[in-house]
């Protein structure tokens, strides 16, 4: 065993431990930003009492990082003590494995080539080639510092998927913001809080300067605003990425070369993954955002897939949060690690060991390289101006050693750090839902409708769509913008192999609204959504697979961590019926702001599901715009009284507990249905009812397409009024356009009776847009209003 | 023999692969190439019959867009680059590539195969931001042989930051349009003159490509590459059932290229 002998050098610090009382451990934990708790400090000084001596600061910091609740999920994988409404109590051991990967183990799709353990999850694309998929989040450092903290929040997601297995192709980007209103008052703003205005413009641009260097379509994604992310906006980034089959696994073997390629190291980003389990306050500083270089990210993406190719290493991965510490411990875990750190490429001289070690500066990429290979890898780097280090072995020793000129500064013991952490106990009580009805005020349909249209939460993107290169790799087949009159587009579908007409879809859902009331109903509301968004592009559930991205405050906060709870369970049931896999995901807990009163804010919990789909064939892919005049209109799906969370409620400022409740047998066999018609290409266009239920779809794909329709939803489950019909979120539910030749085929897929399939009118060419219900006519607009509407709003 | 081409690309290159693909779909043997092996002379540009300088950021646009990548090819390539285009091969820019040839000097090539100073340039849009967006062109040259089978108006995408084409001053706008360099304007779908958006950037007299006097140097803003099938097209879900050809406007800019390039060989 090597031993730390030094009592004193340039090189490290030992920080006192053995004696410290408890009082003195929080201490040491708050001061040196190491986000520890009491529990765990203990089990630290534990290990330190049996080797009789205390840690140096490399190692303290090598321990907290990889504890950190951004590396380890200790929330999810923890113990939860789980109180229902009635008193119930539920003992959960690992929340995370107990609800979705439960669910996904036991859909056990032979076509999961990878989940759960990797960078991404993998599934199959076709016999030779899968398919990486993984959304990240990047909120805190996007809070104090947007452009940066976003810019490096997609490059590390585009990592991810180069860093999967021995490395995959990016093939597109997806983006999910979260931003505070708009037109928040300047005054309102906690002091040291950004506009959200300002956090969205940084954000937009920090996305947009790295993905289109980077030179991936970003092709999905989504915009939501609510006043519960002003200080806290949530920042989801997505990539996926082509890989051959062959790379999906990796391996690391003792006499490897820790190789690091890309990047230098650097002071930025130090207490990134630390920190991003702290409430922010006003005195945050942003020195933890990393600062981003996407052409360096480039130039690795260019020369690894050539090194991969050649079969140049056998391991890899990227540096994330925690930097060298998090990337080179988890390759090693199963070895051993013996490293210098003065052989670490500096960005520029004066880092401490500890700093090197832990530092998050961008494009950085681990490899584990066979001996014989290294001659031939830093050729391949080298013609292309990447620079690449050695920085030392992986061993059999199982333990973690780093030097620094002639110290050692660190040496643990693999299995402690990895498994030594304390599991988390926490509580949560879910009080229910009191119900809630209102009663509404006289509705003008037609003004509702114009108002929800101009409303950010609904409202054209072009503005931020267009600022990303969506057809960069000439692969983009189903485009966010759709028709003419650029409508919104549902989802998106690439075709990423020239030579296949096989194509890739993606889609989300996103809906904080619904889990104000409860986030069980929301999570099965988003599930729906991202279904439904995949499925009116083409995509097809049997080859369909969920990420799961928890963005919650809290998890101290008994209600707060129900709430995560019971979107868990609902990602579990959803998945099982659905016959849907989630194959990867992540939780971002502590979105919290520590306001001067001492109230910690907690955001709406949010739950993001993204879909990513293999099809078969590209070309019986679907658009949302009207295409023809003379065209019939159905409705797919039951409405019913669900304008609980609606954006109806929010405009007309009123709150209700009906939220929209899937209904998941009814739910699936819709989806199927749909699939089936959908292959054997009966419909002409198709838009799934989201936020503003059926009067916004109608408008959207009329607009979208200059055609105007006339429609009669007297039909419509008669129980209910006007506006219900026409404002009601509930889910499962689609409008198609279909040719009258295609009706005989169409109607018979419905002749069962077991879904509701009803005719609403048909595409004209009046360039407006009537609703009638029985007698009354409600809607009766011009679809050049509901266009200026929809894209009117100033940013 | 087939036509070779060679894709040049660098750091910040991204439209390589889809260039790549637009020849070898029209039979072309294809090798894309890092600069730094022109310049270590391991690759030999006159082994090519068509250079094409794809889009993308190289080297990040530091400076300006495209200005590091030219240097590289004025100072390091130039003789090699200037018998290739003095022999009447081809030279295709596109996008950050157009943006290197104008800084290059290999357009609009007014004082020769490479102009001695920089009568032109890209700079930022209108709009000061990136912009991806289909954009319709009207063709405006007919002699260029990388025109030949285009359509008089086609579809195409653009996207960019720095696209809006300036000349040094009104003298050389008037020598660039009165010889007839101008390939491209943006239009409508009926080769109307336009304002934002339909001209994306700003550029004077909506200029979107121009090529030297021989026409056998193009450069361009929007991307053909990106325009061969009608699965990359926005509008073909509304084609679905009319008998539609399996190819894009962008692609007869590459069989117009490709056809030519096979006659250089047989001469």
């Amino acid at each position: 065993m090597t031993e730390i002998t030094k009592i004193k050098s340039d090189n490290f610090t030992y920080i006192e431990l053995l004696d410290c009382n408890a009082d003195d451990l929080i201490t040491l934990s708050k001061d040196n930003l190491l986000s520890l708790n009491l529990k765990e400090m203990q089990a630290v000084q534990d290990y330190y009492k049996t080797i009789r001596r205390n840690p140096t600061d490399v190692e303290l910091e090598t321990i907290a990082q990889t504890w950190s609740e951004h590396c380890k999920h200790k929330t999810l994988m923890g113990v939860v003590e789980y109180k229902d409404q009635n008193g119930k109590i539920e003992i959960i051991d690992n929340l995370l494995k107990s609800t979705i990967v439960e669910a996904t183990n036991k859909l056990n799709k032979e076509w999961c080539w990878s989940v759960f353990k990797d960078n991404a999850g993998v599934i199959e694309f076709d016999k030779d080639n899968g398919v990486a998929f993984k959304v990240e989040t990047h909120n805190h450092p996007s809070a104090l510092e947007p452009y940066g903290g976003a810019g490096t929040g997609i490059g590390g997601v585009i990592r991810d998927i180069l860093g999967v297995g021995l490395g995959a192709k990016p093939i597109f980007n997806t983006d999910v913001f979260c931003f505070g209103e708009p037109d928040e008052g300047w005054d309102n703003l906690p002091k040291g809080v950004l506009h959200p205005k300002q956090i969205m413009k940084g954000v937009v641009e920090g996305v947009r300067d790295y993905g289109n260097r980077m030179g991936i379509p970003t092709i999905n994604g989504a915009v939501v605003f609510d006043e519960g992310f002003t200080c806290n906006p949530l920042v989801y980034a997505g990539t996926a990425g082509i890989m051959p089959k062959s790379m999906v696994d990796k391996a690391v073997l003792a006499g490897d070369y820790i190789v690091a390629v890309g990047g230098r190291t650097g002071r930025d980003g130090i207490h990134g993954a630390t920190f991003s389990s702290l409430a922010l306050d006003e005195n945050t500083e942003s020195s933890a955002v990393q600062i981003g270089h996407p052409i360096i990210e480039k130039k690795i993406l260019d020369t690894l897939l050539v090194a991969r190719d050649k079969g140049l290493y056998r391991g890899l991965t990227d540096c994330g949060a925690g930097g060298f510490s998090s990337a080179v411990g988890e390759l090693g875990e199963e070895t051993g690690v013996e490293m210098s750190l003065d052989k670490c490429p500096l960005k520029y001289q004066g880092l401490k060991p500890w700093e090197i070690w832990v530092s998050e500066a961008q494009e950085r990429m681990v490899l584990a390289v066979q001996p014989e290979n290294l001659l031939e890898l830093t050729k391949v780097f080298k013609e292309e101006d990447v620079e690449v280090a050695v920085l030392g072995n992986f061993t059999d020793t199982g333990r973690l050693v780093l030097k620094y000129e002639n110290d050692i500064v660190c040496d643990l013991d693999m299995e402690f750090l990895h498994g030594g952490v304390p599991r988390y106990k926490r509580y949560a009580e879910w009080p229910g839902v009191l119900l809630k009805t209102a009663k509404y005020p006289k509705i003008d349909a037609n003004k509702v409708l114009l108002k929800i249209l101009n409303h950010p939460n609904v409202c054209s993107k072009e503005w931020v769509i267009r600022q990303y290169d969506h057809e960069v790799q000439g692969s983009s087949v189903i485009k966010p913008i759709q028709g003419k009159h650029e409508g919104p587009g549902d989802g998106a579908v690439v075709r990423p192999v020239a030579e296949s007409f096989k194509g890739v879809s993606v889609s989300c859902g996103i809906n904080h609204e619904y889990g104000k009331v409860d986030p069980y109903w929301m999570s099965l509301a988003n599930i729906d959504e991202a279904m439904r968004n995949m499925i009116c592009t083409g995509g097809v559930l049997e080859r369909a697979a969920f990420l799961d991205n928890f963005c919650w405050g809290d998890p101290e906060d008994k209600k707060e961590l129900a709430g995560i709870v019971r979107a868990a369970k609902a990602c579990h049931d959803a998945s099982l019926v659905y016959g849907i896999p989630f194959i990867s995901g992540k939780d971002s807990l502590n979105n919290t702001y520590l306001d001067k009163e001492g109230n910690l804010l907690s955001i709406p919990g949010t739950l993001l599901i993204s879909s990513i789909g293999v099809l078969k064939d590209i070309r019986k892919c679907l658009t949302m715009n009207l295409k023809q005049s003379g065209n019939l209109l159905y409705l797919i799906g039951e409405t019913e009284d669900e304008l609980g969370g609606s954006i109806f409620n929010v405009i007309n400022n009123i709150e209700t507990t009906n939220l929209p409740k899937v209904d998941l047998k009814t739910s699936k066999k819709t989806m199927d249905r749909m699939n089936e018609i959908i292959d054997e290409e009966l419909i002409t266009s198709i838009h799934d009812c989201s936020e503003g239920g059926l009067a916004v779809t109608l408008s959207e794909m009329a607009f979208a397409g200059g055609m105007g329709a006339e429609i009669d939803i007297s039909d419509v489950n008669n129980r209910l009024n006007s506006y219900t019909k026409l404002f009601s979120e509930s889910c499962s539910r689609f409008i198609v356009e279909i040719s009258t030749s295609s009706k005989a085929d169409f109607e018979a897929k419905f002749a069962d009776k077991q879904l509701i399939c009803l005719k609403l009118g048909m595409v004209n060419d009046s360039k407006k847009l009537l609703v009638k219900d029985n007698a009354n006519i409600c809607i009766d607009v011009d679809i050049n209003d509901l266009e200026k509407a929809f894209k009117s709003v100033k940013w | 023999m087939n036509p070779s081409v060679i894709i040049l690309r660098t750091a910040g290159t991204n439209c390589d692969q889809e260039t790549v693909q637009a020849f070898k779909e029209l039979g072309c043997d294809v090798d894309c190439v890092h600069v730094n092996k022109l310049i270590a002379k391991k690759v030999d540009v006159l082994d090519y019959q068509i250079l094409a300088i794809p889009g993308g950021f190289s080297y990040g646009d530091d400076i300006s867009a495209g200005k590091i990548l030219a240097n590289e090819m004025k100072y390091k390539l130039r003789n090699s680059l200037k018998e290739f285009v003095a022999s009447g091969r081809l030279v295709l820019g596109i996008c950050n590539g157009f943006q290197v040839l104008v800084k290059t000097g290999l357009l609009p090539g007014l004082d020769g195969v490479i102009d001695e100073q920089q009568y032109t340039t890209l700079t930022l849009n209108n709009s000061d931001k990136f912009e991806c967006r289909w954009v319709h062109l009207k063709k405006v040259n007919n002699t260029s042989p990388f025109l030949k089978y285009l359509p008089e108006i086609i579809k195409i995408p653009s996207a960019h930051a720095e696209g809006k084409f300036l000349t040094l001053n009104d003298n050389i706008l008037k020598q660039i349009e009165d010889n007839k360099l101008v390939a491209f304007r943006y239009s409508d779908e009926n080769g109307n003159e336009v304002d934002y958006p339909r001209n994306p950037n700003g550029a004077v007299n909506a200029i979107a490509g121009i090529c030297n006097k021989a026409g056998n140097v193009l450069g361009m803003m929007p991307h053909p590459e990106r325009a061969f099938n009608i699965w990359q097209t926005p509008d073909w879900t509304d084609k679905k059932n009319s008998s539609i050809s399996e190819f894009a406007d962008g692609y007869y800019l590459f069989k117009s290229a490709v056809e030519y390039a096979e006659q250089l060989i047989k001469k």
